[in-house]
């Protein structure tokens, strides 16, 4: 290599188990001479089967089942499978069993949102190797955050009878409601978290700078709801912010899930070579309808609609969590305004098929069911937000690698470390992801 | 004398039972202060290989999984498995009501026959290894774990109850979920949740496995009473009971 006039060293990053992410992934780069020789997301999870394992089972025990797919997102995954399943029953719930899911399904975007930029990705932020340091370090800081947590799990407790993994979601409504007590409790609490909230967000701006400059344009797919116009995490039809839409039961055209190069790994695509979901594919496509308070903490890092810096996902999340609060109290609001009554809730089997589609925390979430006259499942696909990720993690290594080798390893290594994290990955959820073997 | 080293592992799980340590919130600085946390890779990226308590969670699906736990118990003094994929394999034993050829053609079509997709039946942790602790349930009740480890911390047995759901939930006076025609597996089922889901006007479905003498004979009798079908008690017995395994010895 005579002709080379800067001599950089060889890099060779190999995380085995990255830590601070929910599930488990590898990272391997090697870099010779300059050269970029293999980048790789590998994915070695064990993988769990759900959709094999609810043949079989009857349609009214199936949200038990899914909400196991992922402890973190157990409402977004039963209420997804609960719509999928009054789908495919043919059932219209009532207004008010929508309204209480919706506000359930409000607590999971705060817990876990909390949960990731709070405890996984703030240390990196603050230079630690996890949050326990900053308990000395920065113990008011650390006790918001916690307290922050807290409020989210009791939220959800009120909604969905304990913490994780509901069980007041059922075919057709809910079994249990809240009184109008707990309700009005519930909107006190929340109101008082608001300066909480916006403390978190300030600690994390306080050291914002180490969020990486870092762009890669892609497309990025939500839930996008246009009657009434809402910054929707409940309903609503599939949109990119490349101009394209498409009615969620078309979800599997949507992520084309193919296979790259000899290895057969499953990745997703829209328009491009890969998508985007979550907390700022929901901001992109939908920032405008965001409420004033969550537009004012975007306003307070730059976030604007367009972003295209993975990084600001984190931030993203945080403008959620103002703006999930506020919706919260609006939808209370309504709640009590109407007064909660006890809804009889009657469902028959039939034979069909149901798909319904959420928002989970991490992004945008598919189911589809299929059952037989008796209600038993015959078939199921589930559309996970991770999965949707993955080539999109895998092509933002592939332009972060060249752009910030000659930083050096450690913080090469750094750098997609909190790339990975940065896309809030939920990987004991992606029952389909498989390892990657990326072929240059 | 010094703090105990406690490190976490992971297994084929929803990482919902992690989740309920961090749901801990302010009482999770107590127990960081109690003991030397000093692996968590959820959660932190310190980590070190020398510990004395190992908490595992999840069940165990592959050949690769059974060498990693036998390993990290030669490291261990006390195992303690929590929730219900650790204690008997939970849901994850769903998948063994499958031919495992089938279970990954399933899922991921001819591309499960690819090796890394291997997999086997799910086993609970105490059939591969030796086990100490239980804390049950799926989530485990995070209150259970901090008594569980309360007392190794105090040198005393953890009494996990030995009596069904049906005690608690008669304690918060609820009307039985039998009467609405419910298949409710309180009646088998370990008590220590404080009845939580028929609290909620939800049937029990016996996520913290069966007591440990399981009286079937009532349960049946209950069901002739309310004119149920046996077929429909034995698809609800295997959703987190199915073939609930042979324990280690």
């Amino acid at each position: 290599m005579s002709n080379t006039e800067v001599e950089v060293a060889d890099i060779n990053i190999d995380v085995k188990h990255l830590t601070r992410v929910e599930g488990h992934g590898n990272i391997v780069v090697n870099m010779s001479a300059g050269k970029v020789e293999k980048v790789q997301w590998q994915v070695p999870e064990a993988p769990r089967f759900f959709e094999a394992m609810v043949r079989g089972r009857h349609f009214d025990d199936i949200q038990t089942i899914v909400s196991r797919i992922c402890g973190i997102c157990s409402i977004s995954h039963s209420l997804v499978a609960t719509k999928a399943v009054e789908n495919a029953l043919g059932i219209e719930v009532s207004e008010q069993t929508d309204m209480l899911r919706l506000l359930m399904h409000y607590s999971e975007q705060l817990q876990s949102h909390v949960l990731h930029v709070g405890y996984l990705v703030a240390p990196d932020l603050f230079g630690a190797p996890s949050v326990v340091p900053l308990i000395s370090q920065a113990p008011d800081a650390v006790l918001t955050i916690i307290r922050a947590h807290r409020v989210a799990n009791q939220w959800s407790e009120v909604l969905a009878g304990r913490i994780t993994h509901p069980i007041t979601i059922v075919p057709g409504g809910m079994s249990m409601i809240p009184t109008e007590a707990q309700l009005g409790d519930l909107a006190e609490t929340l109101k008082a978290t608001i300066p909480d909230l916006l403390t978190v967000a300030d600690v994390v701006l306080s050291v914002a700078e180490n969020l990486p400059a870092f762009d890669r344009e892609t497309e990025y797919v939500s839930l996008k709801q246009d009657n009434p116009p809402t910054y929707t995490f409940y309903h609503g039809d599939i949109a990119s912010t490349d101009g394209y839409t498409a009615p969620v039961d078309k979800w599997e055209s949507v992520a084309n899930e193919y296979v790259v190069g000899q290895s057969t790994a499953k990745w997703a695509k829209w328009h491009r070579d890969s998508y985007a979901v979550g907390a700022l594919a929901r901001f992109n496509n939908n920032a405008e309808l965001i409420s004033p308070l969550g537009k004012a903490v975007a306003e307070k890092f730059g976030l604007e609609k367009g972003c295209c810096n993975p990084f600001m996902n984190n931030v993203a999340q945080l403008a959620e969590c103002a703006h999930v609060v506020e919706s919260a109290l609006e939808l209370i609001d309504k709640l009590l305004t109407k007064g909660l009554k006890k809804e009889k809730v009657q469902v028959k089997p039939r034979a069909g098929k149901g798909t319904a589609a959420v928002e989970a925390p991490r992004g945008i979430l598919f189911h589809t069911y299929e059952f037989d006259d008796k209600g038993d499942c015959v078939a199921a696909n589930l559309g996970i937000p991770t999965n949707q990720n993955h080539a999109n993690i895998q092509k933002d290594f592939e332009a972060f690698v060249p752009q910030f080798a000659e930083r050096g390893e450690d913080a090469l290594r750094m750098g997609l470390e909190m790339l990975v994290r940065s896309y809030d990955p939920c990987i004991s959820c992606s029952t389909h992801m498989l390892n990657i073997e990326f072929v240059k | 004398m010094s703090k105990p080293r406690v490190a976490i592992f992971d297994f084929a799980c929803c990482e919902g039972c992690q989740l309920q340590i961090v749901n801990l919130e302010e009482e999770i600085l107590d127990l960081i202060g109690a003991v030397d946390m000093v692996k968590w890779r959820e959660a932190m990226s310190e980590s070190s290989e020398d510990y004395d308590i190992a908490i595992i969670e999840g069940s165990i699906t592959r050949p690769e999984d059974e060498d990693r736990i036998r390993s990290i118990r030669s490291r261990a003094k006390v195992l303690i498995a929590i929730g219900a994929c650790a204690t008997m394999g939970g849901l994850n034993k769903l998948k063994n009501n499958f031919d495992m050829d089938d279970v990954r053609q399933c899922v991921y079509g001819d591309a499960g026959r690819m090796e890394h997709l291997d997999t086997a039946p799910t086993k609970a942790v105490d059939e591969v290894v030796k086990v100490d602790y239980k804390v049950h349930g799926c989530p485990m009740n995070p209150e259970e774990f901090t008594y569980v480890v309360r007392c190794l911390l105090m040198g005393k047995t953890p009494h996990i109850p030995d009596y069904p759901v049906c005690v608690e939930c008669k304690m918060k006076e609820n009307v039985c979920r039998w009467e609405y025609g419910e298949i409710c597996l309180g009646p088998i089922t370990r008590a220590g949740c404080g009845a939580k889901c028929p609290s909620a006007s939800f049937r029990c479905f016996g996520c913290r496995g069966y007591v440990d003498d399981p009286n079937m004979t009532a349960a049946k009798d209950v069901m002739d009473k309310y004119g149920l079908s046996v077929d429909m008690l034995k698809s609800k017995l295997v959703l987190f009971g199915s073939k609930q395994g042979p324990s280690y010895e």
